[in-house]
């Protein structure tokens, strides 16, 4: 089996989020960049999907140089090579036309991506690749087994879960639970170094999006304290001045 | 042009958040001068589809065959974008739903569209400009991003536009286009609903405990609390991580978003991967021991104490309270 798992560089998730240039730039000053966690999962499941010479898992991503100590650590996690499009991350829709070019002539079995990405929280690449390559996608999975030429796919839905059986190939969108985020070990530290890393150029496309200023969310007020002892006052509190039961 | 709506079902009802989506869509048509064309695919009753006019909807297209029945990524978005480009329609607006979000992307190249996912405020339109408020950094804030297609697809955060009455016509057509086959090659096998629980994404109520409650064993007046409220549990990472509650419950930074109108933290110390998913939220209330946690820093009302002696006594006011009603 061939899998391509589509990686996003981002920043940590203990990042205060801030802005420059009037709020029209992410200050990514002292901002440590990080797998997206979501893309650590889809990556796990490849290697577990894989594992024992069941196939090979390739890594993708859209980005400039500054990307690639994310990609290594891809590969020390167990990637078998990977994939950088040497171009910044527009948007969804440039990222997605970029990877199916490359995936069209490459046939991958599976693709996966995670959920979403941790700064722009999108979820499009998925669906936009099923789309260009006319393909199944399904957007948010918590649980992906293998059953032959078709996979097990467990999908989130409001209140529940949806169970489908998806014939090979497909795109998948990974959230927790499909698999336990995997820690490189040294061997794989090591090893990652010399693993092909592969640099293409992207193609030219038109691009659909583009965010013009950022805002952080208006400060919250101070906050009112209720006795421990008396705590059901809150219930009072909550119903004639917050107004929200 | 007309304003498209995707009116999704659950079992064949229009939930809240759909009534929400739909009275959006038409106040964009209002800006835009323009009607409002809501479509709805599966078994919905003739009287769900009716209440789609009473939020604005000047036209029903109601797409109801067997092979739809269920939602099929591929199949469904083929036909949202055939019935657009019928209706001639340059907005197509969804809920930023599960299904939502796997629709939006696939519409959204069907129409060579630019998308807005997670929108929670009203498009600003003015020339050729047209710009829309999403959430970003998993909460951490807003972008204002620019469609800069002809075409534009918008995914509305559920509870973040108020649902408005605004009577329109509503006339229901049957409405049908011929799915290529390979638009059902993915196929539900099984769909589990617990029914008895409020849907974390849609609750207008959110209890949520942390490793403050020391274990799964102590989960039972949090669902109490929950069940008196019609809200629904949540929790923060550790505890799902560590398998106390399951991992749809966890609100944070890597799990899920939530903009309720009340968000009730119990046990919770309030890191920053947790606050950024909460940061939507009308209302916050913090319970926790330490009045040092970051947690207090963004509640609107706090109790400091023991969750172990504050939460009884607060089933015990909403019993109170409730009993008074």
């Amino acid at each position: 089996m061939k899998i391509l798992v589509c990686i996003s560089n981002v920043p940590d998730t203990t990042t205060k989020i801030t802005f420059t240039d009037n709020n029209t730039q992410f200050n990514t000053n002292g901002v440590q960049f990080i797998l997206n966690p979501y893309d650590e999962i889809a990556l796990s499941r490849a290697i577990e999907l894989t594992e024992g010479g069941k196939g090979t898992v390739t890594v993708i991503n859209v980005g400039e140089v500054s990307t690639e100590a994310t990609i290594r650590k891809a590969l020390a996690i167990g990637a078998d090579d990977a994939v950088r499009i040497n171009a910044k991350p527009h948007d969804a829709w440039f990222v997605a036309y970029q990877i199916a070019q490359y995936a069209k002539q490459n046939a991958f079995d599976l693709i996966l991506t995670g959920r979403e990405s941790i700064d722009y929280n999108g979820s499009k690449v998925a669906g936009m690749l099923g789309e260009l390559l006319d393909i199944p996608s399904v957007s948010i999975i918590k649980k992906l087994d293998v059953d032959g030429d078709k996979a097990i796919v467990e999908r989130e839905i409001e209140g529940g879960k949806e169970v489908l059986v998806i014939p090979f190939p497909f795109v998948a969108g990974t959230a927790e639970g499909v698999a336990e985020p995997k820690i490189p070990n040294m061997r794989g530290i090591m090893s990652a170094r010399t693993k092909p890393l592969n640099v293409i150029e992207p193609v030219e496309v038109k691009t659909s999006s583009e965010i013009i200023s950022y805002e952080t969310p208006a400060p919250r007020g101070q906050v009112k304290l209720v006795p421990a002892d008396d705590s059901g006052k809150l219930i009072g509190l909550l119903h004639t001045e917050a107004r929200v039961i | 042009m007309p304003v498209l709506i995707y009116a999704e079902n659950a079992e064949g009802k229009f939930k809240k958040s759909i009534f929400e989506a739909v009275s959006y869509a038409r106040a964009i048509a209002d800006q835009t001068n323009t009607n409002l064309v809501a479509i709805s695919i599966g078994d919905v009753s003739a009287d769900q589809l009716g209440a789609l006019g009473k939020y604005g909807a000047e036209k029903v297209l109601n797409v109801s065959n067997a092979q739809l029945k269920n939602f099929v990524n591929q199949a469904y978005a083929s036909v949202i974008a055939a019935a657009a480009k019928k209706e001639g329609a340059d907005i197509v607006v969804l809920s930023n739903s599960f299904s939502g979000r796997g629709l939006a992307p696939r519409i959204a190249v069907k129409l060579e569209a630019g998308v807005a996912d997670g929108a929670v405020s009203l498009p600003e339109i003015s020339g050729d400009k047209f710009t829309v408020k999403k959430t970003a950094f998993s909460g951490k804030a807003f972008a204002t991003v620019q469609l800069t297609s002809a075409n534009k697809v918008i995914a509305l955060v559920p509870n973040s536009y108020q649902v408005v009455e605004k009577a329109a016509a509503g006339t229901v057509e049957d409405f049908s286009v011929e799915n290529k086959e390979s638009d059902f090659k993915a196929m539900v096998k099984e769909i589990v609903r617990s029914t008895d629980k409020v849907s974390l994404p849609d609750a207008e109520i959110v209890v949520s405990g942390g490793r403050g409650l020391k274990g799964p064993e102590n989960w039972g007046m949090v669902e109490e609390l929950a069940d008196l409220l019609g809200a629904a549990t949540a929790c923060s990472k550790p505890v799902s991580d560590a398998g106390w509650r399951p991992h749809s419950e966890h609100v944070g930074q890597t799990g899920i978003a939530v903009s309720p109108n009340l968000y009730i933290a119990i046990g919770i110390s309030g890191a920053i991967q947790h606050l950024a998913g909460i940061s939507s939220s009308k209302v916050i209330v913090a319970i926790n021991k330490d009045p040092e946690a970051p947690i207090f820093k963004v509640a609107d009302y706090g109790i400091v104490g023991d969750a172990f002696e504050v939460v009884p006594q607060l089933i015990a006011a909403v019993k109170e309270y409730k009993a008074s009603a």
